[in-house]
């Protein structure tokens, strides 16, 4: 056993963090607040290496572990969780299944570029009709000669408004259900990918999201990740890795909103003592310290096992499962603590309630993650 | 990073399974109905080294980590956590002189210990003073070279059979509070020593809990642990070590009471179907299977960090305050799904429940371990 910090590891969480520091907390209520997509950040951030952190070195990523991965996605969204997911999605959604499922022609194209952080990927598998059960799925490609013909509608796609390529799901034969799901990887300016207007939601207001129509985008067979029948196989594999980002965004979140209650705790006097002498207070912070270090042990474990090649599907969904709940326990306490001031916007933490919310619902919601362990235990 | 354990310490593990299954489970809950000292039992872990296990091998222990220990312990607390209390209570005697103890002490007492199958206690808690150590009254008098001790304690495990005490009492005055206690091994055969009445408990009924007492106890310097007022130190750094500990108790109620409640849900029948494919069921069980992977990993970072030698008490009250509070959770949650039946003695997860609520009062309330991760999270940040 060695729960400890490589020095390469180390390394990258503290440059991470210093980033975020400087160049994401100063920001992130401005962008929230006007739902601007921090393009200038994410290229740095892309500059840093932070496009495709556990792709390997020859596919244009970073070459590191997803121990790695899950420390920098921490430290960045505890600058901005809206920055966080636009990483996580890049790196976990869409980089991850070409690198695991793609030929080397898919990778030169659909993987360097991405990897290296020159172009942006995003992933559609939710539609309107099917979210928590991704076997509804009504999308669907007709195969005609070397080509398919893609029509549907996919919804909430991260990244969507900005990417330049999509990892796609759709249906080759609805007769099939799960089995019948297969698996593209399209760039967004091909005909008859159709954005729509950007999703207006409650958090998370700087990482852009949106509808896509497709309208017969035609789709060249060489542009098929794996076989067809694949692509169910393929997301929820996807989705094991991604939950590890999902997990660390959440501690990210939490952190940013325990460690500004802790310190407000310090100035904020009430009944003549500073309200951190109050137990009350005191026990409040404890837990939600107590909460994000559990959160993080299960986050490590699931990229860790995910590092040595093994199953980590029920450890990943622990990981989110716990982060995403430990993350909205603490980002309402963080509000608690701070009062009236909490549920003003003039803090951040009224912004870090928000952003938590959805962590217990994206990549699958509590109730997927229940199932997906409660499945596993009963085998 | 690496989270798997080495082939000595898996073969550690088994072997306290294979005693759990075969010598503990049989007979746990007939101990705990009569409240039965499992002194068999302890004859036969002390044998194949289940006792004294953080004694260094220089005074014929076992020298293993405290990594080792709670491995081990989360085994001995599946089948019974009333005997792994009792198990564990001649490490926590031994955790003071450990800490404080000279060479002669460490080789006398320990080396006690571990020549033969018998018992010491730890003596903190009086009836009294329980959380607030420092508020103690049992004083010790100065007499020339000598000390006499006078005061009464309580909830000593394993009090009734120990043949030493690690005892803490106050030089000075009350005012003063922690700065006078002080630290002494207590021989139980010394005059003014006597046992008290036992306990009887709620839950973890196999572990002896009775009052100890010292009636004008002469002792000399070869009976003091460390410095004069040196004791509430060495109390506090003895609970640091021993919390993991409580968490390795916490792990193996949960993981007993995760497996007869899954094993329950896929047998019993409710509405034309067995009772697992409900969701509401589905659930409780994967969120006592979330508490107790949560728990695991908190106590294997605090158990790590000290044998690393950077312990750090807000990990180890981490992992104490965390995993009672979610033991406690998961028993209430396997006597649910149980029913009528988890209500009932002839099914084992009404003890875990019994078993679990200890977890979250001694070592440290659980509420005591929120003051320790507070007062050291506030020493962070701006």
């Amino acid at each position: 056993m060695q729960i400890d910090l490589s020095e390469e590891q180390r390394l990258l969480r503290d440059t991470c963090r210093e980033f975020a520091d400087k160049e994401l907390r100063p920001n992130a209520k401005k962008w929230d607040r006007e739902h601007r997509f921090p393009a200038e950040a994410v290229k740095k951030l892309f500059e840093l290496g932070l496009g495709g952190v556990a792709v390997p070195s020859e596919w244009g990523g970073a070459g590191m572990d997803n121990v790695s991965y899950a420390l920098a996605i921490e430290e960045i969204s505890r600058g901005c969780a809206s920055t966080g997911v636009t990483l996580s999605v890049n790196n976990s959604l869409y980089c991850d299944p070409i690198a695991k499922y793609g030929t080397d022609g898919q990778k030169e194209s659909f993987l360097t570029p991405y990897a290296r952080g020159e172009k942006l990927g995003c992933f559609g598998l939710t539609e309107p009709q099917a979210g928590s059960d991704a076997a509804e799925q009504r999308t669907t490609a007709v195969r005609k000669g070397d080509s398919y013909l893609i029509n549907g509608t996919k919804n909430w796609i991260t990244n969507g408004p900005v990417a330049d390529a999509i990892v796609l799901f759709t249906m080759t034969d609805l007769s099939k259900g799960t089995k019948g799901i297969t698996c593209f990887v399209v760039e967004t300016k091909t005909p008859g990918f159709v954005r729509q207007k950007a999703d207006e939601k409650l958090g998370i207001c700087a990482s852009p999201s949106c509808t896509i129509f497709f309208e017969n985008m035609e789709v060249p067979i060489s542009q098929r990740l794996g076989q067809e029948g694949d692509g169910f196989k393929i997301a929820m594999s996807t989705l094991d890795g991604g939950r590890i980002g999902i997990g660390a965004q959440a501690i990210g979140i939490g952190r940013a909103a325990f460690e500004e209650a802790r310190d407000y705790s310090k100035i904020r006097k009430t009944f003549d003592i500073p309200i951190f002498q109050h137990q009350a207070i005191q026990f409040m912070l404890a837990d939600m310290a107590t909460a994000l270090d559990a959160a993080r042990l299960l986050v490590l474990r699931a990229a860790w096992l995910k590092d040595q090649g093994k199953r980590h599907t029920r450890e990943s969904s622990m990981a989110k499962l716990f982060a995403s709940e430990a993350a909205n326990r603490v980002a309402d306490k963080a509000v608690q603590i701070h009062g009236g001031m909490g549920y003003s916007k003039e803090l951040d933490v009224e912004r870090h309630f928000r952003d938590a919310r959805i962590t217990e619902i994206y990549e699958g919601t509590s109730e997927i993650q229940r199932l997906v362990i409660s499945n596993l235990l009963l085998k | 990073m690496d989270f798997s354990i080495t082939e000595e310490q898996r073969q550690l593990v088994e072997t306290a399974r294979k005693f759990t299954r075969e010598r503990i489970i049989p007979v746990a809950q007939k101990l705990d109905e009569h409240g039965t000292f499992p002194i068999d039992i302890c004859k036969e872990g002390w044998e194949l080294g289940l006792m004294n296990v953080e004694i260094p091998s220089e005074y014929g222990g076992l020298g293993l980590s405290c990594l080792d220990h709670v491995l081990m312990m989360e085994e001995i607390n599946y089948g019974c956590a009333g005997i792994g209390t009792t198990l564990a209570g001649n490490n926590l005697a031994c955790m003071p002189l450990l800490l404080g103890g000279s060479e002669e002490q460490k080789r006398h007492y320990l080396g006690m210990l571990t020549e033969a199958p018998i018992f010491a206690a730890y003596a903190c808690s009086e009836p009294d003073a329980g959380s607030d150590v420092a508020g103690m009254r049992t004083t010790v008098r100065k007499v020339g070279d000598e000390y006499v001790m006078t005061g009464q304690k309580r909830w000593i495990t394993n009090g009734g059979y120990a043949s030493w005490y690690s005892v803490f009492g106050r030089i000075g005055d009350p005012k003063d509070r922690h700065k006078g206690v002080t630290c002494f091994v207590v021989p139980r055969d010394l005059a003014g020593v006597s046992v008290g009445k036992k306990e009887d408990k709620l839950g973890q009924r196999a572990s002896n809990t009775t009052d100890v007492l010292f009636e004008e106890v002469k002792l000399t310097r070869k009976n003091l642990v460390g410095g004069e007022g040196e004791g509430f130190k060495i109390a506090m750094k003895t609970f640091d070590r021993s919390r993991p500990w409580i968490a390795a108790g916490a792990t193996g109620i949960m993981r007993r009471a995760l497996d007869e409640s899954r094993r329950y849900a896929l047998e019993r029948k409710a509405f034309g179907q067995p009772i697992a494919q409900f969701q509401a069921i589905q659930f409780m069980l994967a969120e006592m299977a979330m508490k107790y992977e949560a728990t695991r990993l908190l106590m294997l970072k605090a158990a790590w960090s000290i044998g690393e030698g950077r312990i750090d008490a807000i990990e180890s009250s981490y992992a104490k305050a965390f995993g009672a509070d979610s033991a406690m959770a998961v028993a209430t949650d396997a006597v649910q799904i149980f029913g009528g039946y988890g209500y009932t003695k002839e099914y084992p997860v009404e003890k875990l429940m019994r078993d679990a609520k200890l977890l979250q009062i001694y070592e440290g309330t659980s509420q005591i371990q929120r003051m320790v991760i507070a007062r050291n999270l506030l020493a962070q940040g701006a």
